[in-house]
């Protein structure tokens, strides 16, 4: 199920202006890699160029390459819808289907993206609910809104839609800085399960939090406001945040700035 | 600093401005309710079952009795072949200037072109169909070509107001589902549209009002008749702002009465127009049931 991602000098732009340059690293599979730093260095940008979510944005593109496994994401001729079946995402704010039941939000990816059996639905919803550990908190409600959740429950529900489509990699932005400290240990607790099934990448602010799920850690840093964002290292989190080889992780991780 | 009470004079000042937005609203609500009051005052004395099931076919100048149902009947077809022409149009106009367009060129020549249909007096619209439809093509007088008067007044309406309900879709939505891997067009098929729904209803629906009630495009574009046709396509048809606007100019009370029960039934037909699309909105809106 889980594959390796390698990034190879990637650059990502907004119009004209450059937001990341020239990034290089190895995401590993059945694992979970962090990425910190300061805020608007490119993390969320980084991590959108990884399921081709950043070419949405009017404007915006990528130079450099991805491999997921063997394939390249950004070949010539490659559907990015593909694309992002394989790489599932969560956003940072809650987003469930206002329109749609919970059960709905969970299956929303598959049957958007063609028929499938009630059977089959049933099965794959109730997998993903209690893959995403809301299972127990919504069976009776299946078919009450996804918006009357609390926002730790709907950020679960987000989780659970995005395996239901049984992606290869998980991306997840900030996904517990709208959240509550309890909902947060709950995420936090489901993404250490999730690992032996997905390679999961999560951006975050929160340093206690890279060190409690990470196995890896990269550090991203912009040399000046107005200029591209770039990766300062990548290392196993242990390390990072016991040694790091570069003197601006260890002021960010000591909270000297960001 | 210390906690004090609401000082005198600011106290005066509440009343007052509270008093001022009390009387501006009165204000706009007297001719409301005197219209609504005068119409069903003078409409109760001829809305009756005659009047519903009947049209003015052999009904002399003078007489009383007769009835607008040829004038309900055409108005419900017009009105419904314009809804069919132009809510499809304006919601993929809209679509397109939401979705694909931005603000490129081409979209913003539609929005401005929009913005000037909005601003067509209504005789206006008659007037080109009667020239396109009637004068250049050679089609008779019909319902239809009333109704493609109505559509040309409808569509900017609709165009305008489906756009900001689809503005207003959070592009998170939009993104959850891109990042399902669900095509663009399915995304906008199957959440942006059904989000937008209520609001997108509610601008239909103004719309829908707007062209009920208007004469002028229909006098030039469907003509007149006082016996039934239920056929939209071929041959005068009656509209009922047409019929008050016939019988209100008579001399005779039987024809003023007419008049009356027909403004009536016209404010009902819209009244029940909304009362159903406020049950489709709220039919389709489960996210309010917690
Ligand atoms: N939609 C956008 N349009 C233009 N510029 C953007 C957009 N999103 C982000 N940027 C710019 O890209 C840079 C990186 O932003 P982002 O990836 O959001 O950083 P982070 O997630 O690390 O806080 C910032 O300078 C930001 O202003
Ligand atoms: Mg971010």
């Amino acid at each position: 199920m889980a594959k390796q991602i390698q990034v190879s000098g990637l650059d990502a732009y907004y119009g004209s202006n450059k937001a990341i340059e020239d990034i290089s690293m190895t995401i590993e599979p059945r694992s979970v890699t962090a990425f910190i730093g300061p805020s608007g260095c490119g993390k969320s940008t980084f991590l959108r160029t990884l399921n081709r979510m950043h070419e949405v944005i009017p404007g915006a593109r990528v130079e450099g390459k991805v491999m997921l496994d063997a394939d390249d994401l950004y070949a010539p001729g490659v559907d990015p819808v593909s694309v992002r079946r394989t790489i599932g995402m969560v956003f940072q704010r809650p987003n469930p289907f206002p329109t749609m039941s919970i059960y709905e939000n969970v299956a929303a990816g598959l049957r958007l993206n063609g028929r499938i059996s009630k059977a089959r639905a049933d099965e794959i919803v109730e997998r993903s609910l209690k893959g995403a550990n809301l299972w127990n908190e919504v069976k009776d409600r299946l078919n009450k809104p996804g918006a009357g959740l609390s926002g730790g429950q709907q950020q679960r529900l987000c989780i659970a839609r995005a395996i239901a489509v049984q992606p290869q990699v998980l991306l997840m932005d900030e996904p517990c800085s709208a959240l509550d400290p309890i909902s947060t240990l709950a995420i936090e607790d489901l993404i250490a399960e999730l690992k032996d099934e997905f390679t999961i990448v999560i951006v975050t602010h929160n340093m206690q939090q890279a060190a409690r799920v990470s196995d890896r850690t990269a550090f991203f840093n912009l040399a000046a406001q107005g200029q591209p964002g770039k990766l300062v290292e990548m290392d196993e989190t242990t390390n990072m945040f016991t040694n790091p080889s570069e003197k601006a992780t260890e002021d960010y991780i000591t909270g000297r700035f960001g | 600093m210390s906690i004090q009470t609401i000082s005198t004079g600011r106290r005066a000042k509440d009343t007052i401005v509270r008093g001022l937005v009390y009387l501006a609203f009165a204000i706009a609500v007297v001719p409301l309710v005197s219209v609504v009051y005068l119409v069903i005052k003078n409409g109760a004395e001829r809305f009756d079952l005659e009047f519903l099931l009947h049209s003015m076919r052999n009904i002399g100048a003078r007489d009383a009795g007769g009835g607008a149902y040829h004038a309900i009947l055409g108005t419900l077809e017009q009105v419904a072949l314009a809804s069919l022409m132009s809510v499809p149009i304006g919601i993929l106009t809209a679509i397109y200037l939401v979705e694909y367009g931005g603000n490129g060129r081409l979209a913003n020549a539609i929005r401005f072109f929009v913005d000037v249909m909005t601003g067509i007096p209504s005789v206006v619209a008659g007037l080109f169909i009667l020239a396109f439809w009637v004068l250049y093509l050679g089609q008779s007088f019909s319902g239809f070509a009333g109704a493609l008067a109505l559509a040309v007044l409808m569509m900017p309406t609709v165009v305008r107001s489906a756009e900001e309900m689809l503005k207003l879709v959070p592009s998170d939505l939009r993104e959850a589902s891109y990042a399902l891997g669900v095509p663009r067009w399915r995304t906008i098929v199957k959440v942006v549209l059904p989000t937008a729904f209520t609001g997108i209803i509610t601008g239909v629906m103004l719309a829908v009002a707007r062209v009920t009630g208007e004469t002028a495009p229909l006098l030039l574009t469907v003509f007149f008749t006082d016996s039934i046709n239920a056929d939209p396509f071929s041959g005068p048809q009656m509209g009922l702002p047409l019929y008050v606007f016939d019988q209100a100019g008579r001399p005779n009370d039987t024809a003023i009465d007419r008049a009356w029960a027909g403004a009536l039934t016209l404010i009902l037909i819209v009244m029940l127009l909304n009362l159903a699309a406020r049950l489709i909105a709220r039919w389709r809106s489960p996210a309010t049931g917690r």
